[in-house]
């Protein structure tokens, strides 16, 4: 038997609804104020915040901290964890404890490398990867032990997401090692921002024709672009980023005040074009240090109100 | 092999600055291979290092030598005569040779003139590969012979992440992405079905981790 974790993405997800979840950077600092400006601004307009791992590899607050700031203030958050920091001692008891601050959601990944961030010189940990930390998981809240066997007092029952990247290589491997994070635990698949529709549809039918968009919960990475430095940036500086030459064009061809807007257009297209695709269940909005836009692009998509 | 590199001389005339004989002593085996520490290399720096003192007007005075392997006692042995007439000895064999010849002298200080950096392979005439982290529990065979924990950036043993594109590692595209590799090398094997297999978390009790290893072959003891 599966047992269900207590969170509002969950319940969601499995009624057969439409999930929108949206992205939280934690401050590089200690100013809780930060985060809960920023949980007001999604709050209401999204079922759950996810807040990431000192992504990009730049120390910030920690994920733990800032979703428990979140908690506080009534919204769900999912709780990013990188193996990249962490060996399994530390993710096994920081889940533990998450959980114990209310945190129900899990979004289980390695973490970008540490050369990206602003410490290169640091030492990686790297002790599991993100398909183990997925099964340690699921381990826990299933079976109610720790990697070692060992009986919980009290299991954390997280829900479990993994992240799947369709525009990264090989392609024809990445279906495979989706079907293997779902066999590992993953109840929801959160994917990288979605630009190049042609390619993300080429992944889910792949996905559908192995019958695994009837076992996991797809949710589409959606990022607006603020500018044209941004769409450029993105598509020749992110790792596994696929920025389709057309959509720089067209944010290049309008007036400058009115890019930000072109780059919300398209967002909203590719929202209505996301929800078309049979399988995906849900978008995640990842509007990078611009999260007053994502109230008006849940709106603006029809997605309001929130159940 | 055991790959390294030399250190650059300015760090080696600090090392060596409070001496006024030195020995510096070579290794025939793996640093002679990839141009760190054979004996080419010690005639070198010491003309180099002899060089620079004149010019500086530092007396010193350098002895060469170099041995089959300083990893071995038989052969360390060798250097006895030359180490008891030097105030220290600059050794250009990786840190395994450097420790072996502490060991054994220890009237003099043993000095490391090269950075042991890898082991690895000479992929093709001067690119030396990593290749091996010497981790104590051997997966190759499910990986068609590449190795993820010493060639991923991010040891992944169930697949790439996200970042590999067109073969290339997220880190660097001066890196083949390992895992584009062992896609690849299971292909063309017809092995592919090796990696639906869900791997669980690697053992590290064998590695390092558990700190520094033996290995104990009785049948081989005196
Ligand atoms: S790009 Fe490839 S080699 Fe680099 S960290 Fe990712 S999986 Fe490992």
């Amino acid at each position: 038997m599966k047992i269900e974790s207590t969170g509002k993405l969950q319940r969601v997800l499995n009624s057969g609804g439409f999930a929108v979840t949206a992205e939280c950077g934690p401050p590089r600092g200690a100013d809780a104020e930060i985060v809960r400006k920023k949980g007001e601004l999604l709050k209401g307009c999204v079922d759950a915040v996810n807040v990431t791992d000192n992504q990009t590899a730049i120390v910030r607050m920690s994920s733990i901290a800032a979703c428990a700031h979140l908690v506080t203030m009534g919204i769900e958050p999912v709780m990013q964890m990188v193996t990249r920091d962490r060996n399994r001692i530390a993710l096994q008891s920081d889940i533990m404890g998450a959980y114990s601050l209310g945190i129900t959601n899990i979004l289980c990944l390695s973490g970008d490398h540490q050369t990206f961030g602003s410490q290169p010189d640091a030492l990686n940990v790297f002790d599991i990867d993100s398909m183990n930390l997925v099964r340690t998981v699921q381990t826990m809240r299933e079976q109610g032990q720790d990697m070692s066997g060992f009986e919980l007092k009290g299991a954390p029952r997280m829900f479990i997401g993994a992240a799947a990247n369709p525009f990264a290589d090989p392609f024809e491997y990445r279906v495979m090692r989706l079907a293997k994070k779902i066999d590992a635990g993953a109840d929801f698949i959160q994917t990288q921002c979605v630009y190049n529709l042609a390619r993300f549809k080429a992944w889910m039918k792949m996905a559908q024709d192995e019958g695994l968009t009837e076992k996991v919960h797809i949710l589409a990475g959606v990022t607006p672009m603020k500018s044209v430095g941004m769409a450029k940036y993105m598509a020749t500086r992110v790792a596994g980023m696929d920025v389709p030459e057309g959509l720089i064009k067209r944010m290049e061809g309008v007036a400058k005040p009115k890019v930000a807007e072109e780059g919300i257009k398209i967002c909203l297209e590719t929202i209505a074009a996301l929800r078309e695709i049979q399988g995906v269940h849900g978008i995640h909005l990842m509007a990078i240090e611009w999260e007053d836009v994502v109230e008006r692009i849940v709106s603006e998509a029809g997605l309001l109100p929130r159940p | 092999m055991i790959v390294g590199e030399q250190k650059p001389i300015s760090e080696i005339k600090q090392i060596i600055a409070p001496y006024q004989k030195v020995l510096i002593l070579g290794c025939g085996t793996c640093v002679k291979t990839c141009f760190a520490g054979g004996e080419d290399e010690v005639a070198v720096l010491a003309s180099a290092l002899r060089l620079v003192c004149k010019t500086e007007g530092k007396r010193i005075e350098i002895e060469e030598q170099t041995v089959e392997r300083q990893c071995e006692d038989e052969f360390i042995q060798e250097s006895a005569q030359a180490v008891s007439r030097n105030q220290a000895i600059l050794s250009l064999a990786c840190g395994a040779g450097v420790q072996a010849m502490a060991r054994r002298f220890t009237t003099a200080p043993v000095l490391p003139g090269v950075n042991t950096t890898f082991m690895g392979v000479l992929e093709k005439p001067g690119l030396f590969t990593e290749e091996c982290s010497g981790c104590g529990d051997c997966k190759l065979a499910v990986f068609g012979g590449i190795c993820p924990f010493t060639r991923c950036a991010k040891k992944l043993l169930n697949g790439p992440c996200g970042g590999s594109q067109n073969g290339h590692c997220e880190v660097s595209s001066d890196i083949d992405c390992a895992w584009h590799l062992i896609i690849e090398r299971l292909k063309a094997l017809g092995q592919m079905d090796n990696l639906r297999v869900y791997l669980p978390p690697k053992n590290w009790a064998a590695s390092l981790s558990s700190g520094p290893r033996k290995l104990i072959r009785e049948d081989h003891m005196l």
